[in-house]
């Protein structure tokens, strides 16, 4: 059901934890449909300098979690945002078409936290 | 790698025993039982065999045995055959909040065509209320159908009081029990209990897939299901399942003379997972009721984690178990069975369900006790839902 690298980030996710006093923090998802996806950020110079992750959810779930840390790594803020939920799925060699709505929520994550550094940039 | 393998809820292997006896019709004795030749004779003899060792197991008799395609088949029977025989005596149907959906996809589908049908509660053990189903009987009640034990947390419905609740209004009300996780695991006696239908199924009892059984009790208003033909005595059109049906028959057999055993061993187990699992781990929740329950099902929620990728990791360390996560239905809600019980829906999402069967062993639910700890601390560290000082 799943692709071989889909289970590889799965059963070795990359980037899992939290950042303390992280610069932006972005969550999506609800504990009601089964899958959380929170993302960490610790941004420097405009880039993601690192980035963490913690996600309740199935092994698509996860697996997009750990791919997106892994893909947006390094960059600058705005070549982040242009990484979409489906960058994600199709680094991953696709996901199964039932798990693309639910579960493919990484990249919303990512936008959120980056959402979150700028409001703070903002308001300092 | 050792490979431990609980979900005998969703199917088991073939008896060595069971196997021996199908073999020949799956060879040489090819015949149709409905041939008037030495072939055809020889394999109506087989059939007719295996009719009487299922009814034994059930305390019928042979005639009240019918073949069908399995366990969904014959809850589809049930259910279509008695709403269209009895149509002009009554428009409304009751059922459970937590039957398979082999039973709930039907009773929707008769909805469409106009009938009424109340779906009752349980409690958060899963057990129906006799007095929930006394003040859901109506002059309109044509049919009850109330599962005998859940498939996915082994509560075992008091189905003998339900009977007499139902019958003592109106004899004429016919009730159906889907029974596919109970017969052969846990004594049913048809005549002691008074129900006029039961569904059952073969590869649940170590018997092989695509064959199971209604039993319906002489005299009872049905209609059959599947037309097309005049086997078994016209109740089910189709060539009979020969093979599959000798082996259902010797798995009955089977199951009738080692049920005790079976069952002492699963329970000891069963008893053996719980605890360990109750003591090796934090913030789980026991799906099911604690006693009235399958001699071999454990179904348990592990809080802030998620059902399918407890699934995936078991997978990875060689256990099959199954869960009532939505992601492993296909579809976005978690168990309705789960939701039924009250389980708020985070937590159905983290349940998992490990069913014994009879080659599991002490050291596979210490296999089990091993790797199930570190799995669920793993997937809780990674957890956004985990409270501070968890």
């Amino acid at each position: 059901m799943y692709s071989e690298k889909v289970m590889d980030h799965f059963a070795h996710p990359r980037n899992v934890g939290e950042i303390p006093d992280a610069d932006g923090v972005g969550q999506v998802g609800n504990p009601t449909c089964g899958d959380i996806m929170r993302i960490y950020l610790r941004v420097k110079d405009d880039r993601i300098e690192d980035i963490k992750f913690k996600t309740f959810g199935c092994g698509a779930a996860i697996a997009t979690s750990s791919m997106l840390t892994e893909l947006v790594k390094g960059k600058t803020l705005d070549e982040a945002l242009a990484v979409s939920n489906r960058t994600v799925a199709e680094a991953l060699g696709g996901l199964p078409p039932v798990k693309m709505h639910c579960s493919n929520l990484a990249a919303d994550a990512l936008h959120a936290a980056i959402m979150d550094y700028r409001g703070k940039q903002v308001s300092k | 790698m050792r490979r431990v393998y609980m979900d005998h809820a969703a199917t088991t292997g073939v008896h060595p025993e069971v196997l021996v006896e199908m073999l020949p019709y799956l060879k040489e004795n090819l015949g149709n039982p409905s041939s008037i030749y030495s072939w055809g004779r020889e394999a109506k003899a087989a059939v007719e065999k295996a009719r009487a060792r299922v009814a034994t197991l059930l305390g019928a008799q042979a005639a009240e045995i019918v073949f069908t395609s399995g366990g969904t088949e014959a809850d589809n029977f049930a259910l279509f055959g008695v709403a269209r025989a009895n149509r002009k005596k009554g428009n409304h149907i009751i059922t459970t909040k937590i039957e398979h959906h082999a039973v709930l996809h039907a009773a929707q589908e008769l909805e469409k065509e106009g009938f009424r049908v109340t779906y009752l509660p349980v409690d958060k053990d899963g057990l129906v209320r006799g007095e929930d189903l006394e003040q859901a009987l109506t002059p309109e009640t044509i049919l009850v159908s109330i599962m005998f034990a859940n498939n996915e947390v082994g509560t075992i419905e008091p189905i003998g009081e339900l009977v007499k609740i139902v019958k003592d209004r109106n004899p004429d009300i016919i009730f159906h029990t889907d029974a596919v996780q109970a017969v052969g695991i846990i004594p049913i006696d048809v005549r002691e209990i008074g129900v006029d239908l039961l569904s059952l199924s073969g590869h649940k009892i170590y018997g092989p897939k695509g064959v199971g059984a209604l039993y319906i009790r002489r005299g009872t208003n049905i209609k059959p299901f599947v037309v097309g033909g005049a086997q078994e005595r016209k109740w089910r059109a189709g060539t009979e399942n020969v093979p599959g049906i000798v082996g259902l028959g010797k798995a009955a057999e089977l199951a009738g003379i080692e049920m005790t055993e079976r069952a002492q061993h699963l329970t000891q187990l069963r008893q053996a997972l719980i605890e360990g699992i109750q003591e090796k781990i934090d913030h789980v929740r026991l799906n099911g009721h604690p006693t009235k329950r399958l001699p071999g099902n454990v179904n348990f929620s592990f809080e802030f984690v998620e059902g399918e990728s407890l699934l995936l990791n078991l997978d990875l360390a060689g256990i099959a178990a199954s869960s009532g996560s939505a992601c492993t239905s296909g579809s976005l809600e978690p168990s309705h069975v789960l939701i039924a019980l009250g389980v708020p829906p985070e937590v159905a999402h983290g349940s998992l369900r490990l069913t014994l069967g009879r080659e599991n062993t002490q050291e596979d639910v210490e296999h089990v006790l091993t790797v199930l700890p570190e799995i669920v601390a793993k997937l809780r560290s990674m957890s956004p839902l985990v409270p501070e000082g968890v």
